[in-house]
């Protein structure tokens, strides 16, 4: 094909062939010669301490190969790390064995291990492990765990706290006493569960004789596990090798090294046999991390015209049994910073408590504390609005940082890098009709049908492009968020391209390979994009955080044009020019003015292989690495709006329609921005409408499967209309912002905007998540009987 | 998630059936197109020793009218129902509960006579079969017998079928020439047990219900019917009040326990709610055949 | 005690011999290698398993291999056929219908399954028809376009639905049951 624009076409997916036939390699496709099936005994209850463990029967099984608990991982696994460890926070981290040897703490906790030739004869085995428990007191939620008389989960972390950590700017004290109009709310962010379609799976090869590890794994980020595995299993991070080729999905939650993983590994040295390890999904929703599930209390002072002057947040969030990887990161640093949102509030104040509870542990899911922060800045947005009976629109206008104030700090002390706030506004208002929508609305609640038509405004920033690392060893996040990349041009004129991000369905295969071609002249069927194997790759810190294309892809770039001034040069030479002369287009070198001797793309490279005829000093070869570490965070942000009809009668919420506006900045490929937008606001809906992870008073999960958690099918997502701003990054070369959190960030408060205005004449102001019709029957009826208003 | 060991038995016969339920009178379960029965062996909830797959057995996916009755073979699967002009032009209660059955791939393999036999008070077509009135013909090597759904329905997950009777085939009269039927269904979401179901039959004699029938899915241990709504509907036009009084009826006999699924007057409320819309799109229904 | 079955799969029969407790889907993917077939909640819920059998789609994970004695089964690796990728495929690539791709290959045959049946459903038509399968990437937009432009493709010209022995009555031999077999030929 000729080169033309790459940068903003929407160049069908590279991965997509292997996907759509069925030759895709998820990490459970793997099967290596010898290979043994591991299946994991975990507890049915939430908090017991062990008294008898009994593994002889299921050891006796035909076809069982071994049979191990925690007492046998001593001094050989060490427990699961925590790598957030968010400073001046009297931080505890509890102690997180990959088995529990004497105490269990949550529904879910490993117990034991069987590995037999194949899953059924594991899961046979399972059944013959006996275990007899002692239970004891369990808290399951965090408002009660923290309250004197709790069960405690630990002798070392007096009230189940975990952490406290404050964040302070200007006298947010000051400022509420202050205003002519304080606000208090309390929100509920619910736990969820996330539900990649892929469950985890481990696929651990020991090599005896070589003293080497190679693990196949399903996660976001290789070289992360890679140097987890290092120093809790004593194995030297250069004998190891993880390898994630297909990964189902992720959404945070194969950020973890969990232990699931560690057993596998432990496994496969022990018995020196490949152990494959696939959760189901019953364990999946067990003991695979859980999102959100933060009670926060919010109080907004503004002045009687509706400006917003101070703002005070409290946030208990619900960390589960054990502080998962990067979880203490999550309801603190990756949700504080943000939640004065597009506004110019400065005084600003939050304390967030991190709770031990008898529970699944928490970590992030897609958003991860921005999607809270947005929720909570958003609604009170709304509540301001109907107190002072104002129109949602004029509040955040009135409350808009301006376009012309950019670079901005706002209350989060984040330097917010550009923004135009109202522009995306303007056209999301324009593409619903606000005013027609009103009206409507106005003539059908004299109609009184009962249905109610509501409208929901979310005007959201997120911060995104995870991060300079300076910033992340600030925040005590144990690692850089730098990325690597190399770009190699082979002979024959292919390319190679290495990143140390993982996609995993984002389709970067397919945009770096835009953004090469674009610069390099290379059609995009020649380049190759790899990234998921650590041995192929240097370093990496993994696919999260909208990340990858603003950190990875500026570092493909920056090593790309690179490679193009080395082209240049050895173009020069092979044209007997200077090197200032040379110009170039689509792949071609050449004099400028002469553009008839031409050097290709394809000519430099065969000869920069094989060095015939090289200029003095210049080095053969043409590849070139470059190590990008951004100077700040991006921040996308766009207008959601969604109108629903709700019906009194059964309460069913009806989303007629969703309007997405979004600025992400440069887009590379407009069909794959989309797609992550529509996918992010699926997920925000579900949240809004039909997820929650339940437990009852003993600390089951009650929503354990997919048949009693509801992750949203097709009818229950509308056709999402979407439409793009553009207000490129100013402090990186692609001006890409990222994408991949902004529909879940924007959208939740999106719809319960909308519901809450479709119910705001019988007085409701609030209705917690997930707006379930039998939660919104429950308040309609309380309010027509006069009771609470859910306020 | 994977079911413990058991023998699987395919026969080719009814009588070969009735031998391996004599042989197995303990430990044995008929297995239709296992959507429900399959789920549970996986959970480990039911162990049965012997599986007896009736794929192989003749004439067991009947779909036709026969003798004043539309015969349905205890092997019609869901699709098969959902899919057929006869069931819905003449029969739409049932097309409307085939098409909410779990989900489309689901009916695909599950079976009327699976979905009645396992008699969860979750499913289908127990309420719609009450409504409708349908009788079911059940086969042993002592003969065969047809009972009334009334009767056939004992209790949670319990049927009147013997130890060694098979459910072959449920018999629905067909529709008067005024007549009209309606299953509507609430449910979180697709593949969930309903948070309540209803199915309603009316026929009409001029403007005025000459019969009704209304069945309730999971808001009672099994389907239930709505005797007091159905006898006040009788001899009455379905006015807005007549339709809004027999759905207070049909809520009363509910009898629901509370779950994720709702509180007890949530799940009344729903059944008075999906009575009424029953009601009238029966109604509708009916005036649009006459 | 194991059982011997003969199932044809992608119009390749196999004689094998199973537990009668083997589920279909661990018989496609740990016996023939079939992995293109996943596995995504194990409850009937998320259709990752989806398989053609005897020309209707179902879950995997909630059939016995037993069975499907004597069955045709087609699977995501018999879609395309001589070389050509069938239109639900194309169609899938062309409108971004799938980010991890997990889902992807249940949600083509279930949406194959439609197609057979009803060659132009509504958007309407098709969201309810993938009510079996979930899918957490996409927000099912992009799906539905696919589903739609496949639709399209195969009503036009030499792209006929591809024949199955079952619903649609067609009974031509192969087809999606058998193998899938591409609706290429003119």
């Amino acid at each position: 094909m000729s080169v033309t624009r790459m940068f903003g076409a929407s160049v069908k997916r590279r991965e997509d062939p292997r996907l759509i036939t069925g030759d895709g390699m998820f990490t459970d496709d793997f099967k290596l010669p010898g290979m043994l099936q591991m299946g994991v005994l975990r507890s049915p209850y939430a908090h017991a301490r062990i008294t008898r463990l009994d593994t002889a029967k299921a050891k006796a099984l035909a076809g069982v190969h071994a049979v191990f608990t925690g007492k046998d991982l001593e001094g050989k696994v060490a427990p699961m790390p925590c790598a957030w460890l968010v400073p001046d926070a009297d931080l505890k981290v509890p102690s997180y064995t990959a088995m529990a040897t004497d105490t269990v703490r949550f529904v879910g906790d490993a117990v034991a291990i069987v590995v037999a030739d194949d899953s059924y004869i594991a899961d046979d085995a399972l059944d013959l492990i006996e275990v007899e428990y002692d239970e004891l007191p369990v808290v399951t939620n965090q408002e009660e765990a923290l309250k004197p008389g709790a069960p405690q989960l630990y002798s070392d972390a007096p009230n189940n706290q975990a952490f406290h950590w404050k964040f302070r700017n200007g006298d947010a004290d000051g400022a509420l006493q202050r205003a002519e109009v304080r606000l208090k709310q309390r929100f509920i962010q619910q736990r969820l569960v996330p539900n990649a379609m892929e469950p985890r799976s481990s696929v651990a090869d020991w090599n005896a004789g070589a003293g080497e590890l190679t693990l196949y794994n399903t996660t976001q980020n290789p070289h992360i596990v890679r140097f987890l595995i290092s120093v809790t299993q004593n194995i030297p991070e250069h004998k190891i090798r993880v390898i994630a080729r297909d990964v189902g999905g992720g959404f945070g939650s194969k950020i973890p090294y969990y232990p699931g993983d560690a057993l596998a590994i432990f496994a496969s040295r022990m018995l020196k046999r490949p152990v494959r390890w696939t959760e189901d999904r019953r364990e999946n929703f067990v003991a695979t991390i859980h999102g959100r599930d933060q009670i926060i209390d919010v109080e907004l002072g503004a002045t009687r015209d509706g400006k917003m002057t101070g703002l005070k947040v409290t946030n208990l969030a619900n960390m589960g049994a054990y502080l998962s990887l990067a979880a203490p990161g999550v309801p603190t640093w990756l949700f504080a910073l943000i939640v004065p949102g597009c506004y110019t509030i400065q005084d600003y104040a939050c304390d967030v408590y991190g709770v031990l509870t008898n529970t699944t542990p928490t970590d992030a899911y897609r958003g991860a504390g921005r999607p809270e922060a947005a929720f909570l800045i958003e609604r009170m947005v709304d509540l301001l609005a109907g107190e002072l009976h104002m129109d949602p629109v004029d509040v955040r206008r009135k409350n808009f940082i301006p376009a012309s104030a950019f670079p901005y700090t706002n209350g989060g002390t984040l330097s917010y890098d550009s923004g135009d706030y109202d522009k995306s506004l303007d056209l999301a208002l324009k593409m619903v009709d606000y005013e027609g929508f009103r009206q409507r609305q106005a003539e059908a609640r004299q109609q009184g049908k009962g249905k109610h038509l509501g409208i929901g405004l979310s005007t959201y920033v997120e911060v995104c492009g995870l991060a300079p690392s300076k910033a992340a060893g600030a925040m005590g996040f144990q690692g850089g968020l730098w990325e690597p990349a190399t770009v190699r041009v082979l002979a024959t004129g292919k390319v190679i391209v290495l990143t140390g991000t993982n996609p995993h369905g984002q389709g970067e295969e397919t945009t770096f390979a835009q953004l090469v071609s674009e610069e390099l002249g290379v059609p995009v069927e020649d380049i190759d994009v790899v990234h998921g194997d650590t041995s192929a790759i240097s370093m990496g810190w993994g696919t999260y955080g909208s990340r990858t294309t603003a950190v990875g892809g500026t570092a493909v770039l920056k090593a790309t044009l690179k490679v193009v001034e080395k082209a240049k040069r050895l173009a020069a030479h092979l044209l007997e020019a200077n090197v200032e002369d040379i110009t170039h287009d689509h792949g071609r070198y050449y004099v400028a003015g002469s553009p008839t001797k031409v050097k290709t793309i394809q000519d430099i490279a065969l000869m920069a292989n094989l060095a015939w005829d090289m200029p003095e000093g210049m080095a053969p070869g043409l590849e070139e690495n470059h190590f990008h570490d951004p100077t700040n965070f991006t921040f996308p942000f766009g207008a959601h709006i969604c109108i629903v009809e709700v019906d009194e009668e059964t309460g069913e919420t009806k989303i007629l329609r969703y309007i997405a506006v979004d600025d992400v900045g440069r887009v590379i490929n407009p069909m794959i921005v989309d797609g992550q937008v529509q996918g992010g606001v699926a997920q925000g809906i579900g949240q809004a409408l039909y997820e929650h992870a339940i437990y009852d008073e003993r600390g089951n999960l009650t929503t354990g499967s997919m048949l009693d958690y509801t992750v949203p099918n097709a009818t229950q997502i509308p056709f999402i209309e979407t439409a793009r701003t553009e207000t490129p990054c100013p402090h990186n070369l692609t001006g890409v912002k990222g994408v991949g959190e902004t529909g879940t960030i924007a959208s939740s408060q999106a719809v319960v905007n909308a519901v809450c205005d479709a119910l705001a004449p019988l007085g409701i102001k609030n209705i917690d998540m997930p707006l379930t019709p039998e939660k919104v029957w429950r308040t309609i009826q309380a309010a027509r009987a006069g009771g609470t208003t859910g306020s | 998630m994977i079911p413990d060991n058991f023998s699987y038995l395919a026969p080719a016969s009814l009588p070969e059936v009735w031998d391996a339920l004599h042989e197995h009178p303990d430990d044995a379960k008929i297995l239709a197109g296992g959507q429900s029965l399959i789920p549970l062996m996986k959970f480990r909830l039911a162990n049965p020793a012997y599986l007896i797959d009736l794929r192989h057995v003749p004439d067991m996916d009947t779909l036709a009218e026969r003798d004043g009755a539309l015969v349905l073979g205890a092997m019609v699967r869901e699709a098969a129902l959902e899919r057929s002009p006869l069931i819905q032009q003449r029969y739409p209660g049932i097309h409307d509960a085939s098409a909410v059955v779990a989900d489309p791939l689901v009916r695909n393999w599950a079976t009327v006579g699976g979905n009645l036999a396992h008699a969860d008070p979750a499913n289908d077509h127990p309420a719609m079969m009450l409504a409708l009135g349908a009788r079911v013909v059940a086969q042993s090597p002592r003969g065969r017998r047809e009972l009334s759904i009334d009767d056939f329905l004992v209790d949670t997950m319990e049927t009147a079928l013997q130890p060694d009777e098979v459910l072959v085939e449920i018999h629905v009269p067909q529709p008067a020439a005024r007549s009209g039927s309606a299953y509507l269904k609430l449910e979180r979401k697709v593949g969930d047990y309903a948070i309540a179901a209803v199915g309603v039959q009316l026929a009409f004699d001029g403007e005025v219900i000459s019969h009704a029938g209304i069945g309730l899915t999971n808001v009672g241990p099994k389907a239930i019917r709505a005797q007091q709504a159905e006898a006040f509907l009788v001899g009455k036009q379905p006015s807005d009040e007549t339709v809004r009084e027999a759905a207070r009826l049909a809520a009363q006999a509910a009898d629901p326990t509370a779950d994720l699924r709702g509180p007890v007057e949530y799940k009344r409320a729903i059944v008075r709610t999906l009575t009424a819309r029953a009601l009238r799109l029966a109604a509708q229904r009916a005036t649009a055949l006459a | 005690m194991k059982q011997s079955i003969r199932v044809t799969v992608n119009g390749e029969e196999h004689t094998s011999e199973v537990e009668p407790r083997t589920l279909l889907v661990t018989y496609l993917r740990e016996q023939l290698d079939l992995t293109g077939t996943h596995i995504g909640c194990d409850t009937g819920q998320c259709g990752a398993c989806t398989v053609m059998l005897d020309g209707q789609p179902v879950k995997s994970c909630m059939v016995l291999a037993v069975q499907a004695d004597g069955a045709q089964v087609g699977t995501v690796e018999g879609l395309a056929a001589n070389g050509k990728y069938h239109p639900i495929q194309d169609a899938f690539w062309e409108k971004h219908g799938l980010q991890c791709g997990f889902c992807t290959p249940g949600m083509m045959i279930a949406a194959v399954g439609l197609l057979e049946r009803n060659p132009d459903p509504s958007d309407a038509e098709i969201r309810e028809q993938l009510e079996g399968n979930l899918c957490r990437c996409t927000g099912y937009q992009n799906i539905v376009a696919a589903v739609r432009s496949a639709a399209e493709a195969m009503r036009a010209g030499n792209a006929q639905p591809v024949a199955t022995s079952g619903a649609s009555g067609a009974g031509a031999a192969g087809g999606v049951a058998g193998g899938v077999a591409g609706g290429e030929e003119a």
